[in-house]
């Protein structure tokens, strides 16, 4: 008998929190592939995130550290200039990443930290229940945006592929979606993409995963998957916005 | 060994580089930044060792936490307003019982308040400055030789019950040059951290983390700590006692003011008055048992600070209403003279 597919050595077999229709466990299961695929479980440690992600530590079968709100890619930068051989991600949500941590985000990627980053923007915040973004887009209303995201109160969705691919020290950065089998292949690509910059010791690795929220979106999965290709991608459009291969 | 003529800023750097660390992060900031700089230098011509300066002291100290788990020892440093800034992860080492040194060379405060020294972050220091309920152990050096010395056993300690470790100077012990002699040295020992994040090789996957939602768990961890906090102040709580063996007035103070507490116990002695010292070099966990003995054979205590009376609370909780416990104490970055405090002295004595 041979298996064709099966769970990723880099995922433990539990049922996961994340709600019906969550993009999260398609992202995990998209990165676990990949560290499988390298060969670096053994040698992997990730930073989970506060936000929707919080108990990735109970689902990566690799040493974890679960950091502060927006902290990861300090705690990162920590674990790999101790262990410059090792594989290390973070796996960030849009508060964590965009709004709280955009200083550790930002200078990070600008020292080239050699790490890899799945960013997960929902544009809420999921775990606190349904609260503005720095992602959320405008008239996209929250818990605390109950008349709509205002342009002249809120400001405007910070698209972060495209300011942090301006930095030299950044070496990849894609944005994708995981709503039909050909953006997951596609997702797939990028996310592999991003762990061969690390393993190559290319650079900063960013992966923009635009994922649907059905809960505190307050839709049907259905709905929610057909929000993001058709509203969210308005705003964040997707595309391999820089890849240093063949730069050199 | 020769005795060097150095900076104390400079002789915590050194001091860490023999104690075995490796690692430093670090946010510029007066009046400490002699230490980057030397490690800033140093660092980078010895093999595994590495400098970063950070983009903030919130980065800073949350880099120390990923060097920590990586197994490395890790230091970092600051001065009052920047350490302010690291208590949030300070609170996160805490909670996942993670070792590494942290200096802070205190300046006047609050807010900006100034470069001058100050012991105003003692409160912070030793009641837990960031959230949640932990304790670091902070050491209290009063000179050059001895911020050398204390710097190496912060990190032994820091290693033995993995948990943060303060060493408490200010910004005059910073500046200061005295003659040092780096006799003391120390090594990581990575076969005692078992728990490290440096890959699951051969095993099943080390997590580190300081989130427990069900209260039963998060209080079976509370109570660990808790019992490891015992055992510190079982084992580690330090003090000297100067002229105390028929003192009938104490002075009690830490850091630079003990030394000017000396020269007045000297200067009373010679004018006939008992006086003594009574320096707690560990704050937390405080020397209350020494105190508390002290207060059966002393008169009165006079507690000095550079501050508007911090100790003197936990030296009161110590002598528990068993003798009067008086206090002076100068703010905003001024100096206690040792007429003042020789005057105050007096005052008490009477």
């Amino acid at each position: 008998m041979r298996v064709l597919q099966g769970k990723p050595e880099a995922l433990v077999d539990v049922s996961t929190h994340y709600c019906p229709g969550c993009g999260h466990g398609i992202a995990h299961r998209l990165l676990a592939e990949a560290i499988d695929e390298f060969g670096v479980r053994e040698k992997t440690i990730g930073i989970a995130p506060v936000g929707c992600a919080v108990f990735a530590y109970n689902y990566f079968n690799v040493d974890m550290i679960e950091a502060a709100h927006g902290r990861a890619p300090a705690v990162a930068t920590g674990v790999k200039r101790v262990l410059p051989d090792s594989f290390v991600f973070s796996y960030q949500g849009d508060g964590d990443l965009a709004a709280i941590g955009t200083a550790e985000t930002v200078h990070a990627a600008n020292r080239g930290e050699n790490i890899t980053v799945i960013f997960i923007n929902n544009a809420i915040y999921g775990m606190t229940g349904g609260q503005m973004a720095p992602t959320t887009v405008l008239k996209q209303k929250t818990t605390t945006t109950p008349y709509g995201r205002e342009k002249a109160v809120h400001g405007y969705p910070i698209r972060m592929c495209e300011m942090l691919a301006t930095l030299d020290g950044v070496a990849f950065a894609e944005r994708v979606t995981v709503t039909s089998p050909a953006s997951v292949i596609k997702a797939k690509k990028a996310i592999n993409r991003a762990c061969e910059t690390q393993v190559n010791k290319e650079g900063f690795s960013i992966v923009e995963v635009l994922s649907q929220c059905p809960t505190n979106w307050k839709m049907k999965p259905l709905e929610a998957i057909k929000w993001v290709g058709e509203e969210m991608t308005k705003t964040f459009p997707l595309g391999r916005f820089k890849d240093v291969k063949g730069e050199k | 060994m020769p005795k060097i003529l150095m900076k104390g800023n400079e002789a915590i750097a050194e001091s860490a580089l023999r104690a075995g660390c490796t690692h430093y992060f670090g946010y510029p900031i007066t009046p400490q930044t002699e230490l980057s700089e030397y490690l800033a230098r140093e660092m980078p011509k010895r093999k595994d060792c590495f400098f970063m300066q950070a983009e903030s002291e919130v980065a800073a100290i949350n880099m120390v936490l990923g060097a920590a788990s990586a197994g490395a020892r890790v230091m970092t440093s600051s001065s009052s307003p920047g350490i302010s800034l690291k208590q949030e992860g300070i609170s996160y080492i805490a909670g996942c019982n993670l070792p590494c040194v942290i200096v802070n060379m205190v300046r006047g405060g609050p807010g900006l308040g100034n470069i001058a020294p100050s012991q105003g972050d003692y409160f912070q220091a030793t009641k837990g400055g960031g959230h949640g309920d932990y304790r670091l152990i902070v050491l209290a050096p009063n000179s050059v030789q001895e911020l050398a010395d204390l710097t190496v056993e912060a990190f032994d300690l820091a290693d033995k019950y993995r948990m943060p470790v303060m060493v408490l100077g200010d910004g005059l012990m910073g500046q200061m040059m005295e003659s040092v002699e780096f006799s003391k040295s120390s090594e990581n020992d990575l076969s005692r951290k078992p728990w490290t994040t440096r890959g699951a090789r051969g095993r099943k996957p080390n997590i580190i983390n300081s989130l427990y939602l069900e209260p039963e768990e998060l209080e079976k961890e509370n109570l660990k700590s808790l019992q490891k906090y015992r055992e510190v102040e079982k084992n580690e709580k330090r003090i000297e006692l100067f002229e105390m063996a028929d003192a009938e007035y104490a002075i009690v103070a830490f850091g630079i003011v003990s030394r000017i507490a000396k020269s007045v116990v000297k200067e009373a002695r010679e004018k006939g008055m008992k006086a003594g010292l009574i320096r707690p070099v560990t704050l937390w966990p405080f020397p209350s048992e020494e105190i508390a003995r002290q207060a059966e054979k002393v008169k009165s205590f006079l507690v000095a600070e550079l501050n508007m009376g911090q100790m003197v609370e936990d030296v009161r909780l110590a002598v528990n209403g068993r003798k009067p416990v008086h206090f002076i104490g100068r703010l905003g970055g001024m100096l206690l003279t040792p007429q003042q405090l020789m005057e105050k002295l007096e005052e008490v004595a009477k």
